[in-house]
């Protein structure tokens, strides 16, 4: 487990250094900011922050892949998964040390936009608790995303290739599924939205917590991640 | 230590190595010579646990490679040929890292850190970026990654490529010291690198082993030991019976220039150039030249690979 902890801090490490991070960070924050103050700091408008979190959550769609895409791509292309898996540590630690450190990463950037939460706190009535779901919404959705992200870094050396995988996917489990939701019968309505993980959030963000979304997140988050270790595995018998 | 029986590997139709057998005692230093593309490093892949074999079994430490791979692991330290390093950390942070990997507590970690920084010369380097490291500096750093837990064995994979020449003779220096506490097994397509350094060499050539042995008994196995060429003034015919006769001497040919006598000397190893000049003094032959033509493992090496070569052709065509 102390090889989970030290690779964690290497990934963070690795994330703070690279130029990307911050610039996709910055760039989602501005983003942020900017619908907040468009939907949601509007006087007259119901207090709630309903509408930032539904478009920071479609920001993460494109922007997660964006941070995750260096992950194993990086380590494939300078050929240092070469030693990391000579070392005496499994692939599972390897992925998971790479996930909580994104994850840290891109819990410091959520955390930066409370700054928002706040704000609108201290100019409205709003229980605390509804923007509480919120960001655990986004938390959830955050790891799910990254776990995506993160497998289809496994996939290449390529980062750009990973980061349109990444997006591919996620676009694929939440856009699409929305929109091949409204083309056909009942059935179907059900399959789609199932998968659509913009779906699951929805309920967070109206500041409900739904056990099934919960659920429905957090496998999606090791189901990806299983699959990202399995890919690492394949390289020991391919 | 490391014990390879029947260890094949193929990449799609072909075989990188095909059915290789060879073992490395405990405390020896081997190197693995061979052109480029003989299966060096894919062998090496194979043995710290990089990618497995198609068939055939590797056993290091006592552990299989592929069954046995996490406790394999931690015996060996492994430096790839290409040295990949994180170059934006820096070298103490880089090496901290490593060793924590390796599950080396804290105690542990400050005292090898301070042993490998001494024993690869990285002092100066210590607190710089790796990437600001010229290649010299990156291969010792890769070097102290691999020794940072003082592995039972230590498999480099060109180890010496790309280094000036000071830092090369220092780094044959520090292999040979290696031997012996650990054992070493080394890749390199440089011949008088692996003279230098190995106690044993495996030579391996498109995927199959064509020699191995000490470098004496490979000398011996194709050039059959060693020839002395002598300058002589005098009977020709006579000083060649006269020189056949000593001991060591194989067989001794006689060649006429301008009024001195050629004699090239083939012996079984033996060093009979003293003898030689005490015969010629005894004797009353004057003497002009007397020197010692080692069979050296640079003409073995280009021989054997050119003959597996032929062999290849004649398979291709016969299959043709």
């Amino acid at each position: 487990m102390s090889n989970v902890v030290t690779l964690t801090r290497r990934e963070l490490q690795a994330t703070f250094f690279s130029p990307i991070a911050y610039v996709v960070g910055a760039g989602f924050l501005l983003l942020s900011g900017y619908f907040f103050l468009r939907d949601v700091l509007v006087p007259g408008n119901e207090a709630s922050m309903r509408p930032l979190f539904d478009n920071m959550a479609r920001l993460l769609v494109f922007a997660v892949p964006l941070l995750t895409m260096r992950s194993l791509s990086d380590e494939l292309s300078s050929g240092t998964l070469e030693t990391l898996m000579t070392a005496p540590v499994t692939d599972a630690q390897v992925i998971l040390g790479k996930f909580i450190g994104i994850m840290l990463f891109y819990v410091a950037l959520l955390a930066t936009t409370l700054l928002d939460a706040i704000l609108l706190l201290h100019y409205a009535e709003m229980p605390w608790q509804a923007v509480a779901m919120g960001y655990l919404g986004l938390l959830l959705l955050g790891a799910a995303f990254t776990a995506v992200g993160l497998f289809a870094s496994t996939l290449t050396r390529y980062q750009i290739l990973a980061a349109l995988i990444g997006a591919g996917l996620l676009a694929a489990l939440t856009f699409m599924m929305d929109y091949l939701g409204g083309l056909r019968g009942d059935l179907w309505r059900v399959i789609t939205s199932g998968m659509n993980l913009l779906g699951h959030f929805d309920d967070f963000s109206k500041g409900i917590l739904d056990t099934r979304a919960l659920v429905m997140l957090i496998s999606v988050a090791a189901f990806f991640l299983f699959l990202a270790v399995k890919v690492l595995e394949s390289r020991r018998w391919r | 230590m490391i014990d390879v029986k029947d260890l094949t590997k193929y990449f799609g139709q072909r075989a990188a190595v095909d059915h290789i057998t060879f073992q490395v005692e405990p405390g020896q230093i081997v190197g693995f010579l061979g052109p480029n593309g003989a299966g060096k490093t894919t062998t090496i892949r194979i043995l710290t646990g990089y990618m497995p074999a198609t068939s055939g079994a590797a056993n290091v430490a006592g552990f299989d490679v592929f069954s046995q791979s996490l406790q394999a692991r931690r015996q060996i330290g492994y430096l790839p040929e290409n040295v990949p390093l994180y170059t934006d950390m820096r070298v103490r942070e880089y090496l901290d890292f490593r060793a924590k990997l390796r599950g080396m507590d804290r105690a542990a970690r400050q005292k090898r850190l301070a042993r490998v920084v001494e024993m690869c010369w990285l002092k100066d380097a210590f607190h710089r970026p790796i990437g600001q490291l010229s290649k010299g500096f990156r291969q010792r750093v890769g070097l102290a990654d691999a020794l940072i837990h003082d592995p039972k064995v230590l498999i480099l994979d060109e180890p010496t490529i790309g280094l000036d020449p000071t830092q090369i003779r220092e780094m044959r220096n520090l292999i040979r010291q290696l031997g012996g506490k650990h054992t070493v097994l080394l890749s390199s397509h440089i011949l008088p690198e692996v003279e230098a350094t190995c106690d044993r060499t495996i030579i391996i050539a498109a995927g199959k082993i064509v020699a191995q042995g000490t470098v004496e008994q490979l000398r011996h196995q194709i050039l059959g030991g060693s020839r002395v060429i002598a300058e002589l003034r005098g009977n020709g015919q006579q000083m060649q019976k006269e020189i056949a006769s000593l001991g060591g001497v194989k067989n001794v040919e006689l060649a006429e220039q301008d009024g001195w006598n050629r004699l090239l000397i083939e012996t079984t190893g033996k060093d009979v150039r003293e003898d030689v000049a005490q015969m010629a003094a005894r004797k009353g032959w004057n003497l002009r030249e007397i020197r010692l033509e080692v069979g050296s493992l640079e003409e073995f090496f280009v021989q054997v690979v050119a003959r597996q070569h032929e062999q290849q052709q004649r398979q291709a065509n016969a299959a043709a």
